[in-house]
């Protein structure tokens, strides 16, 4: 569970990203991020798991406990760990309405969306619309009943 | 021929640099090293002034205007067939149709030649290193008609295996479709000698021109090709415009493509007599502005010289391959016994796009993923390249700055 809402983690990623002076230093921080974020089980390592639009190869799991959502996600790019990384310590143990509701502004407060040349291919865009839509069928399935 | 004239001049790329007016803009705070040009080629000035001259100046629909605009509009496009058919060395100017580019011209044939030449049974054949554009159109028929397609192997280097290539010959051959120079390992294929051993066995040839028109002397009638594709924005000029070379016989004999304005000579209810070449093929308001512009960008290259580019780029090319060679790790996709402007490289436990967005950090484009080759990158066992390509305004100095910026980018990945 987190204890802090998606507004104030993505508060203290736009501090952090302040810290740093250029986007040499903010790379070099997002491929560390990315060096850590731990492997994913083997198994989940499917098809079915792959996140589609993105040049290098995503996987995204998505576990619902005590009505809150949990991803775990692994990529062959290092940078895209990173991103990845983010996005889970943003979007991971938070509930479902919040996570679909989440306008998530730190990617454009950090200057991701314009610096990223790649967003696209890098997979931002798919994997914010893959871990909603996780979050959408959870809401569906558990909060309609 | 012009080209002859000025073969000799002096190049001088700080002067050819000068004219690509994009060069002097800044990416990410640093000047812009643009490596991919395989992709598409920046415009030089004449070209841009050319699309202006033409909107602000003469803009109208061709060939059936009696006034002065479309006069002017239709005798510069007219010329634009002109220029290309020197350009390409076609025997005669209706054999030159203009298209969207090099992968409609593809699909005309497989959608023209195709339907009324393949048959159940039939064998086509492309080559391991074709571009989806050249693989697609023909699937899409083979399924249609129930043809199979064959496929010339290469080897690890990257080349065609000639004696493969005898042996995929039935009685059920009917057709030959091979890319002239890979847009992913940069390797120039022997067309020439593909040619004569399909004629020999009674088969055409179309030949994807769309990388090696920009560095090669083409001459459609020495190759002996049936067929030729090429695309404008490839060879400095404008997106959206290319060309269809077909021999007179088969295009007066193929059936249309599409159907509409221009293509027509009378038209009744009932039914419908079609126009000569090449406008047969040109069915409805062509891309008048880009085709003007194209042959501005044809005169630019023959000004330039084909020679003095292709010097300048094999240097580019070999001293790009000789830096990359330095660093551990790397290693170069496509080592093919004759290869232009294009270097393809792979590095040990690194990710092509983790690179390719570091590089454009530092404001150097280059291309990363499978560049539409799919099968290509199966058969070479890796998943995607990274890819540099040359164009006449690239330095040694743009590889000095990009090989350093890979470095830096190795560290900070592994």
């Amino acid at each position: 569970m987190n204890d802090r809402t998606i507004n104030e983690i993505e508060d203290e990623i736009v501090e952090e990203f302040s810290l740093f002076d250029s986007w040499d230093d903010k790379y070099e921080y997002i491929i560390d991020l990315g060096k850590k974020l731990p492997e994913l089980d083997a198994q989940h390592k499917i098809d079915d798991n792959k996140v589609r639009g993105c040049q290098s190869t995503v996987w995204l799991v998505a576990d619902y406990r005590d009505g809150r959502i949990y991803y775990n996600a692994e990529s062959d790019a290092v940078i895209v760990k990173g991103l990845i990384s983010m996005l889970i310590r943003v979007l991971s143990g938070q509930r479902p309405g919040d996570i679909v509701a989440a306008p998530l502004t730190f990617i454009q407060r950090i200057g991701m969306t314009t610096h990223l040349a790649q967003t696209r291919s890098n997979g931002l865009v798919s994997m914010v619309k893959q871990m909603k839509n996780y979050a959408l069928a959870y809401k569906l399935k558990y909060q309609s009943q | 021929m012009i080209t002859t004239a000025v073969k000799d001049k002096t190049f001088d790329v700080a002067e050819i640099r000068e004219q690509f007016p994009i060069l002097h803009r800044l990416v990410k705070g640093k000047p812009l090293v643009y490596f991919d040009n395989a992709a598409t080629s920046q415009k030089p000035q004449v070209v841009i002034d050319k699309l202006v001259e033409y909107y602000s100046g003469f803009n109208a629909n061709i060939h059936r205007g009696i006034h002065t605009l479309a006069e002017e509009a239709t005798a510069a496009f007219e010329e634009a067939r002109d220029t290309a058919q020197r350009f390409l060395g076609a025997a005669h100017r209706e054999e030159i149709i203009f298209t969207k580019g090099t992968t409609e011209g593809i699909n005309l044939v497989a959608s023209t030649w195709g339907r009324q030449n393949i048959s159940a049974g039939d064998e086509i054949i492309i080559s391991a290193m074709e571009h989806h554009s050249n693989i697609v159109p023909w699937q899409i028929l083979c399924l249609e008609k129930g043809a199979t397609l064959k496929v010339i192997p290469i080897d690890d280097n990257g080349d065609i295996i000639l004696e493969e290539f005898k042996k995929l010959f039935t009685s059920k051959t009917k057709f030959v479709s091979v890319v002239h120079v890979s847009n992913s390992l940069g390797t120039v294929n022997p067309v020439k000698e593909i040619i004569r051993i399909a004629h020999d066995f009674g088969v055409l040839v179309l030949v994807d021109g769309a990388q090696s028109t920009v560095h090669l002397d083409i001459d459609v009638v020495a190759l002996d090709c049936d067929f030729f594709v090429c695309s404008s924005h490839k060879i400095y000029g404008p997106t959206g415009t290319g060309v269809l070379y077909g021999k007179r016989s088969l295009l007066e004999a193929m059936p249309v493509f599409q159907g509409g304005g221009e293509m027509i000579k009378e038209v009744t209810f009932a039914s419908t007599s079609y126009n000569d070449l090449p406008y047969k093929y040109e069915a409805g308001t062509p891309n008048i502005a880009d085709t003007i512009a194209f042959k501005t960008a044809l005169d630019f290259v023959a000004s330039v010289g084909k020679k003095n580019v292709r010097t300048h780029e094999n240097d580019l090319l070999a001293y790009a391959t000789a830096r990359l060679e330095e660093i551990a790790g790397l290693r170069i996709i496509g080592k093919g016994k004759d290869k232009i402007s294009v270097v393809s490289f792979v590095i040990d436990k690194v990710h092509p796009s983790d690179i390719g967005t570091l590089l454009d950090n530092r404001g150097i484009a280059v291309r990363t993923g499978n560049h539409c080759t799919q099968p290509l990158m199966d058969r070479l066992c890796v998943p995607g390249t990274i890819r540099a390509s040359f164009a006449m305004y690239n330095t040694r100095d743009e590889i000095d700055v990009f090989t350093t910026a890979l470095e830096k980018s190795i560290t900070l990945l592994s």
